[in-house]
């Protein structure tokens, strides 16, 4: 068979297209690069749908945490804590053992020009589920961050926006939100590829995967396991890692020089997968 | 355990439970705790070392011995923690029979890879096949040893060459003028000050590596998360102590656990961090 062939058969296997069973005999490597890379279509979608959401959230439990009266601040702080000091391991599980004891229904969600149904079986699919303890665990995460960052903004900057009359929209769009976004950015970028990392917990933790369609790790291990030769698999994912962790680098790079534009001397983003010890 | 519990069906209430939560499994799962923090505890020292190790190549004025310090702290960081769990017992596991066949039974001509299998003869597997149940467990005790020292290993020996370059230069060559030797300058001046530098940095990792030790039972170690999943799930009449699935409760319970351990962490970190900056312009 064909490498091209084994493209066509296995490309999004892991989302059920194509051939059904799996290589159980003769595995090619050719087979194992694109299972494997099937299967990190679902750790791309985990960790772009879940920071994108998590960015958003995170900001505004930053703002909670540093602004708001205490009725916002105490449970933000009570989020964070929790979700920064228990492992994200524990996390799926409990998440998926909560999710599993929500009785089944269905809901129908009337937006007017369309009905959108949902339901809670839903919640026990990685799809939803993991991606749903991603995003908390991310926000928990960048929140600390972001929070640091909102501390950090010189005062002056906010003294001169009220000066110039600015109301606190723009003052917050034009001035606190652009320099807490440029001081977070480099620690913000490592909780990037540590969530992209994370990715990989999902199958081997609560949340089956249905009909053998798993992420870029199950698949290798499903590949060692078979094979009884971790040389290969493991390798070949350990690429996709590094790829994908680069490729966050670059866009992470791209928008900081943004952000940096009026700054005389920016701080450079450099590839530093060391610094991935914002966790 | 008490006599009361001798008829754990009749029993209702509070007696239940508490009759309950001390049968020998539950103990098995209180035991598993220690298991948990003896790993913490004896994965330190390697840690440790390795760090030092990576740290040190890093520096080095021998090329070879940098690359190896740099590929080593960057490959390892580069991929998720979990990858290298599921690689290395596995690999390390065959490493070890792979060497013990060729010396054990260098008269099989077979070769050990045939096909989909991996075989090696009977005295080289590790542990014996024979070998008490007690071994096995101490052996993959260790494999988890070995894999969180070289994936933490990496970790450390970049806060740690952080930490190195953080020393004030001023500091090194006042160390050099005063006519001290470079391994005089790195033992009494450029060491002692290092540490202070990389506290914030250490403390990191230990609070990941604490979050990190669920990661034990993909290693096939009886941990907590074991037992967590062995006990909460449903029990049937058949089983003394019937109940239905409570291992959202079990999970609740090891989140707190962790909850706890990480915060008393802090706190300890809190403590080491005013004591080792006293003297010491250190920023926050």
């Amino acid at each position: 068979m064909s490498c091209s062939q084994t493209l066509w058969d296995y490309g999004l296997r892991a989302f059920g297209y194509g051939e059904r069973l799996l290589p159980k005999t003769d595995i090619t490597f050719c087979e194992q690069v694109v299972l494997i890379g099937s299967g990190m279509i679902w750790n791309v979608y985990f960790a772009v749908v879940a920071i994108i959401f998590g960015f958003l959230f995170a900001t505004a439990l930053a703002f909670a945490r540093v602004n708001a009266g205490p009725l916002l601040r105490i449970p933000a702080n009570a989020f964070v804590f929790v979700f920064r000091g228990s492992p994200l391991f524990i996390q799926f599980f409990f998440a998926y053992e909560l999710f599993v004891q929500i009785p089944r229904m269905g809901f129908e969600v009337d937006l007017g020009f369309m009905v959108l149904s949902a339901h809670t079986s839903w919640l026990t699919k990685a799809w939803l589920g993991a991606l749903i303890v991603l995003f908390l665990n991310t926000s928990a995460y960048s929140a600390e961050i972001f929070t640091g960052a909102l501390r950090a903004v010189p005062k002056g900057d906010v003294e001169a926006a009220d000066a110039f009359g600015m109301n606190g929209r723009t003052k917050f769009r034009r001035i606190v939100f652009p320099t807490m976004l440029r001081l977070a950015w480099s620690s913000y970028s490592n909780e990037a590829i540590f969530l992209f990392h994370s990715t990989a917990l999902i199958f081997f933790t609560g949340f089956p995967a249905w009909r053998q369609q798993g992420d870029g790790l199950y698949y290798a291990n499903y590949f060692a396991e078979n094979t009884f030769n971790p040389f290969v698999s493991y390798p070949i994912i350990a690429v996709y890692f590094i790829l994908g962790s680069l490729l966050i680098v670059g866009f992470f790079g791209l928008v900081s020089k943004r952000l940096n534009k009026h700054v005389a001397d920016p701080p450079k983003l450099k590839f530093r997968m060391g610094s991935i010890l914002a966790r | 355990m008490f006599e009361i519990c001798a008829e754990p069906r009749s029993l209702e209430g509070l007696t239940w439970l508490s009759c309950y939560l001390t049968t020998p499994k539950h103990a098995a799962m209180y035991y598993s705790i220690l298991t948990v923090l003896g790993l913490l505890l004896a994965v330190v020292p390697p840690i440790l070392f390795l760090g030092f190790a990576g740290a040190l190549a890093r520096r080095s004025k021998i090329a070879p011995v940098r690359w190896l310090g740099v590929g080593y702290t960057s490959i390892v960081r580069g991929v998720p923690d979990i990858v290298f769990f599921l690689f290395f017992p596995i690999a390390l596991d065959q490493a070890v029979e792979y060497i013990r066949h060729k010396i054990k039974c260098a008269d099989v001509l077979e070769p050990v890879y045939q096909g989909n299998d991996f075989v090696v003869c009977q005295a080289a597997k590790m542990p014996l096949g024979i070998a008490d149940q007690f071994y096995h467990e101490a052996w993959g005790f260790s494999l988890a040893v070995i894999t969180f020292a070289i994936v933490f290993g990496a970790f450390t020996a970049n806060t740690l060459h952080g930490a190195l370059n953080a020393v004030p230069k001023g500091q090194l060559e006042t160390a050099r003028a005063f006519g001290m030797s470079e391994r005089q300058t790195f033992w009494r001046v450029h060491m002692p000050q290092m540490w202070v530098y990389a506290l914030p940095g250490l403390s990191n990792l230990w609070m990941i590596l604490i979050k990190a030790t669920p990661l034990l039972f993909l290693l096939g170690v009886k941990d907590i998360v074991y037992w967590a999943k062995e006990l909460g799930g449903m029990k049937t009449q058949v089983y003394t102590y019937a109940h239905p699935d409570w291992r959202i409760w079990y999970f609740g319970a090891l989140l707190v656990f962790y909850l706890f351990l990480t915060w008393v962490s802090q706190r300890a970190f809190d403590r080491i961090f005013a004591r080792a900056s006293r003297g010491l312009s250190v920023a926050s």
